[in-house]
Parts: structure tokens; sequence; C-alpha cells
């Protein structure tokens, strides 16, 4: 069963010497499964994210054939309309919670905000919501943590907030967006289990977007390789060491293994796949 | 900052912060009052001679130096000074033959009146002028905005003061002339506070209140208008800043309505800085506008601050000054007390 259909999805953002295309004609089609995007920086990841959501923000502009949620058309959605399904239905996992926290709201307010803005409440159903939540999200003494604000966590924390927070109003469809970047890489893996586990829970579709091919072949079903905002190379996670694309091949073999020692890693030839 | 601290703890260091709080606004004080005090020592006007004139004789000059105690040491001058200033003598404006103290209870007031209405004013349209324009940012409303507000960096104010009067009073007739009422309300509501509103509302006298407002209205609008320039700007490119911020993109992410992802999320960190710059403007406010007051004849600081220097009134200078430099010290405690309340990351 199709959750997401995207057809020929393009972002571009005007420049003095004219329009320039970050997402050039990306489709693909999502059930309830984890698929994972890999690129490198500016591949146009973030930007399918952030299109999906129709969160691309003026200057910027998106236009696709098809986008279609769970039957729904995404793109014939009016602002008011697109609204109720942020967050309701759709939701996405930001990067840093350094920065996408408020850093003037109780991290309880945040949490709880994101389910009133959908549902109406009554204040103490809301509370036992968020501290059901913040449980989930295996939060110790969450009474506690509810009254804190975003700067008295830890950032592995804050991400455990952050997710509480996107999946509160229980969506059908996760986006997690670089989720574990701008955390040590002892906590990464505990953050990561945690959004599989939910998902899995849930039945959710997730699209966890990462530059870490391991990371996207340990929690995902799928991968879509994106290179200058094209999709280069779609396999199943288990296949990702059989990729054919000499740009896949080239990512694969940039990454360090423990065991060797290598002076030099190797450079992409991207002459092999793009023209110039 | 742990909440559940005991209560007793919390309010010992609420008591604690309050006394500290009290001993630095005291000693900045105190340092207001030296530098005022020896500046008006340094600058070369000779109060003696402001007093007898320049026809005294040295005897009677010499007479005057004692009786006003400048023959003293500096040091022991200061510290005489200090006292006197902490009982309330602030010393005898030669222009004016008065007290000096009674002097600026009479032309605060009138200054504060004008001040605070015209901030209200600046606060009232200014902030979400300045979020508006930051949110439709590029759009012609935001040009529209930003033109308005370089119109009150630039324009000067006795111009516009006069153009003021000329429209709308001489012209349309929508508002009253100079003066703070009109001659026959004058001296009608005894005067408590010296804010001629507060004044006929306690004595509740609607009619020297309506006319009080009539007078108060344009200059205060024309001051509200210039603090209302600086705050847009600044609401501006604060609110900017804070849109581009990724929580931002976060509450829209979780749907929640552009009104609120603007005034809910985006507006509550600029509350900060925000405070700073009105609290800036107001203080200026309440220096007194040399300008705006001539124009309308008010009696307020800023004219009276003016005739002092002209005629070498030193104590009104002096006093003058430290009424203006008190105010600054308690806008800024005033404006670091509501920081801690806004911003958790402060406290």
């Amino acid at each position: 069963m199709t959750l997401l259909s995207v057809e020929n999805l393009r972002v571009s953002f005007p420049t003095p010497s004219g329009p320039v295309e970050v997402v050039k004609g990306l489709s693909f089609d999502l059930g309830r499964e984890r698929l994972g995007i890999v690129g490198e920086s500016g591949s146009g990841k973030s930007m399918t994210g952030r299109a999906i959501l129709r969160l691309i923000r003026s200057p910027g502009h998106q236009i696709a054939d098809k986008m279609e949620f769970d039957g729904i058309d995404l793109q014939n959605r009016s602002e008011r309309q697109m609204r109720q399904l942020r967050g309701a239905r759709i939701s996405m996992v930001m990067q840093d919670p350094k920065f996408s926290l408020n850093p003037v709201m109780t991290i309880g307010a945040q949490i709880a905000e994101a389910l009133r803005v959908h549902e109406k409440l009554p204040r103490r159903a809301v509370r036992a919501r968020v501290l059901e939540m913040l449980e989930a999200v295996r939060i110790n003494d969450p009474e506690r943590v509810m009254k804190l604000y975003p700067h008295e966590v830890s950032g592995g924390m804050g991400q455990r907030v952050m997710i509480a927070m996107m999946l509160i109003p229980q969506p059908d469809l996760l986006i997690a967006d670089e989720p574990t970047s701008a955390l040590d890489v002892s906590v990464q893996a505990q953050v990561l289990d945690l959004i599989d586990e939910l998902v899995r829970e849930k039945g959710m579709g997730l699209i966890l977007i990462s530059h870490d091919l391991n990371l996207v072949a340990r929690y995902c079903d799928r991968i879509m390789v994106m290179n200058a905002g094209r999709v280069v190379e779609t396999c199943a996670a288990d296949d990702l060491h059989k990729a054919q694309h000499p740009y896949t091949q080239g990512l694969l073999a940039a990454v360090p293994r423990m065991e060797e020692t290598r002076d030099e890693l190797p450079v992409l030839d991207r002459s092999q796949w793009s023209g110039t | 900052m742990p909440a559940d601290a005991p209560v007793s703890k919390r309010l010992q260091r609420s008591a604690g912060s309050i006394g500290g709080f009290v001993v630095v606004t005291l000693l900045t004080f105190i340092g207001l009052l030296a530098i005022t005090f020896f500046i008006g020592r340094v600058v070369p006007i000779d109060p003696v001679l402001s007093v007898v004139g320049d026809r005294a004789t040295q005897e009677q000059y010499d007479a005057a130096k004692i009786a006003l105690g400048l023959d003293r040491p500096l040091v022991m001058q200061f510290f005489s000074y200090v006292g006197d200033v902490f009982q309330g003598d602030l010393g005898r404006s030669i222009s004016t033959n008065r007290d000096v103290a009674a002097d600026l209870t009479r032309v605060f007031p009138a200054t504060l009146e004008m001040a605070t209405l015209g901030i209200i004013i600046g606060v009232g349209l200014g902030v979400p002028l300045g979020v508006y324009a930051a949110a439709r940012q590029g759009s012609w409303v935001d040009q529209i905005i930003r033109v308005f507000a370089l119109l009150g960096y630039s324009v000067p104010a006795f111009w516009l003061g006069l153009v003021g009067l000329a429209v709308f009073y001489a012209g349309l007739g929508w508002v009253s002339g100079p003066g703070r009422v009109d001659i026959f309300y004058e001296g009608l509501v005894p005067a408590r506070t010296g804010l001629m509103l507060v004044d006929a509302a306690l004595a509740g006298d609607w009619d020297v209140f309506w006319n009080a407002l009539d007078h108060l209205g344009l200059p205060a609008a024309i001051l509200g208008f210039f603090s209302l320039a600086y705050i847009a700007r600044m609401t501006r490119s604060f609110m900017l800043d804070q849109l581009g911020q990724e929580y931002v993109t976060t509450a829209r992410v979780k749907g929640v309505p552009e009104w609120r992802v603007i005034w809910g999320h985006a507006f509550r960190p600029i509350r900060v800085p925000l405070i700073t710059v009105i609290g800036l403007s107001y203080a200026a406010l309440l220096e007194g506008s040399v300008m705006i007051e001539t124009v309308f004849s008010w009696p307020g600081i800023g004219n009276y601050l003016t005739v002092a220097l002209l005629n070498a009134d030193m104590n009104a200078v002096l006093g003058a000054t430290l009424v203006i430099g008190a105010v600054f010290i308690l806008i800024n405690k005033l404006s670091d007390v509501l920081y801690r309340v806004l911003d958790p990351r402060s406290r």
C-alpha cells in the first residue's frame, strides 16, 4: 500500500544568475516502510523532506507532477489544509535540538502544543499524554523534565524531547532529517533505536535522511542515493554492497573501516557520472 | 534552576538578590552624584559670580563664597553635597529663586506625562508594525513601514512640531495649542501628582481631563512617532533574525498556525532585546525633548535644563542632571529585572 507517492518533484531557488534547482525531478513511492535517503551535503535530501511538508519558504519554489499522501493531493491543499496534515499526519524530526527547540518555552509546553493544535483535549488529558509520551522516549522523571527549558537538557535528551513532540499527535509518516548528526556517537544509536522502535510499534512510514551510509543501511529497508538533486540509485538496504552506480560505489569506498589502515581515503571521480 | 527547591531557600535567594540589587543601585547613584558634582565644579562657570553679579566688590564676592561653602576643600564640598541630596536638598536655583527640588517636582511630571504617553504610542504601534513588516518581508507593506520609520529618523523634531501645530491646531482645529491646559482651566485641580491627567481624574474634573489630553495629544504623538520609528526598525530586525531560526520551522512542522508561529514562538525571545530598546527610548524621552517642549511651551525638564544652562544656574543644572541620571539607572535596573522574568537562560 502506498503511503506517499512523489513524481517529478523540483525545488528551485532564485539567484541573481537565474533559478538554481536543488531537487531536479525526484520520483519515489513509499509504503509503511523505512526509506533511507543518502547523499552528500547539498544533494537536496533535506529539501526533499521539507518539500513533502510544503515547507519550502519563499523565495524558494517547489513543483511536482504528483505529490500524494494517503490519497490526499498535497499540491492542491490550501495552507490551512496543509497545517492540519503537518504534525498530525506527517511529522519531521529536525537536526539539532540546540536550535530546533524554542529556547524560552518549557519542554512540557512545547510538546503539549504539538498535541493541542490538532486535538481539543482538557488540560489534564494533555498533561497525561505528554507524560506518557516522555516516558515512551525513555525520559526519567518526566514530571521534572516537563518544567525544564531546552538549555537545561543534554543534546541526546533534547532529541528525545523532539521525537516525543513529533510523535505525540500520532502521525503516519515521520521524516527524520539527520536526527543524530548533532549528537555524540555514544547517544546516536540510542536515539535511532528509539525512532526505529516507535516507528515499528505504530506501523508508521519513515524517511531517514542522512549522509551516513552504514547508519541508513542498518535502520532502513530501502535506500535511495541522491546526488546533485537527482536519485542516482535505489536499492534494498541489504543489497547496498552490490550497488551498481559509480557514485554509490565511490561513497561506499570512502567509508572507513575499523580493521584497516589507509593513508588516504579515495576521492570521488565525478567525471564518471556527471557530464562535466 | 531546580523547580523543586525548598520554598525557604528560594525566598532566601530572592531576598539576597533584592538586597544586592539595592546595594548596586545605591552605588551607581553615588557614582552618578560624584560625576555630576565634579563636572559641575570643573566647568568654567564661577557659581559665586553668577550669584553676586560682575559688579560686586571683592568683599561681597568673598562673603558670598563663604556663604555658599565654596571656600572648603572640594572633597568636603562633595560630602556635604551628597548629604544634602539624600535629605532632598538640591540647593536654590538662581534663575527661579526657588528650591531646585521644588522646581523639579513641578517640571519633571510634565515631561513624565508627555514621555509616558509618547512611549505608549511608540511601543503600541512600533512593535506590531515591526513584527508585521518582518513577517511580510519585502512586501509593499514592509516597504511602507520602512519608509515611515526612516522618516522618523530624518525629520527634525521642531519642524514636525511646528507643522503639526500649523495643521492640526491652526488649520484644522482638531487639537488644542501649546501649554498643558487652556488658561481658564489652569490651577483648577490640586496638583497631587503633577501629572495633569491623573490629577484631573483624581479630582473628578473631566473637563480639565479632556482639555489636558487635548493639549497633550499632539506633542505626545510626535514624540511617539520618533520612538516608533526606532522601535519598529529594531523589532523588524530582531524578528527577521528569529524567523530564520530552526525552532520556527519546528513550530510550522507541528502545524501551528502562522500568527502563533510569529507571536507565540518567534516573538517570545525578542522580548528581551526589545526591553532594552524600549527602556532606552523611554529614558531618552524622559530627558525631555527641548525642541518639542519649546515649540509646545511645555514646562518640562528639557526646557528647565536649557534655561538653567543658559543662565549658568549650576544648582538647577546639577539637580536636573541628577534626576535624568536617576531615571536612567532606574530604567536600566527595571530592564534587568524583566530580563530575568522573560528569559529562562539568564536566571
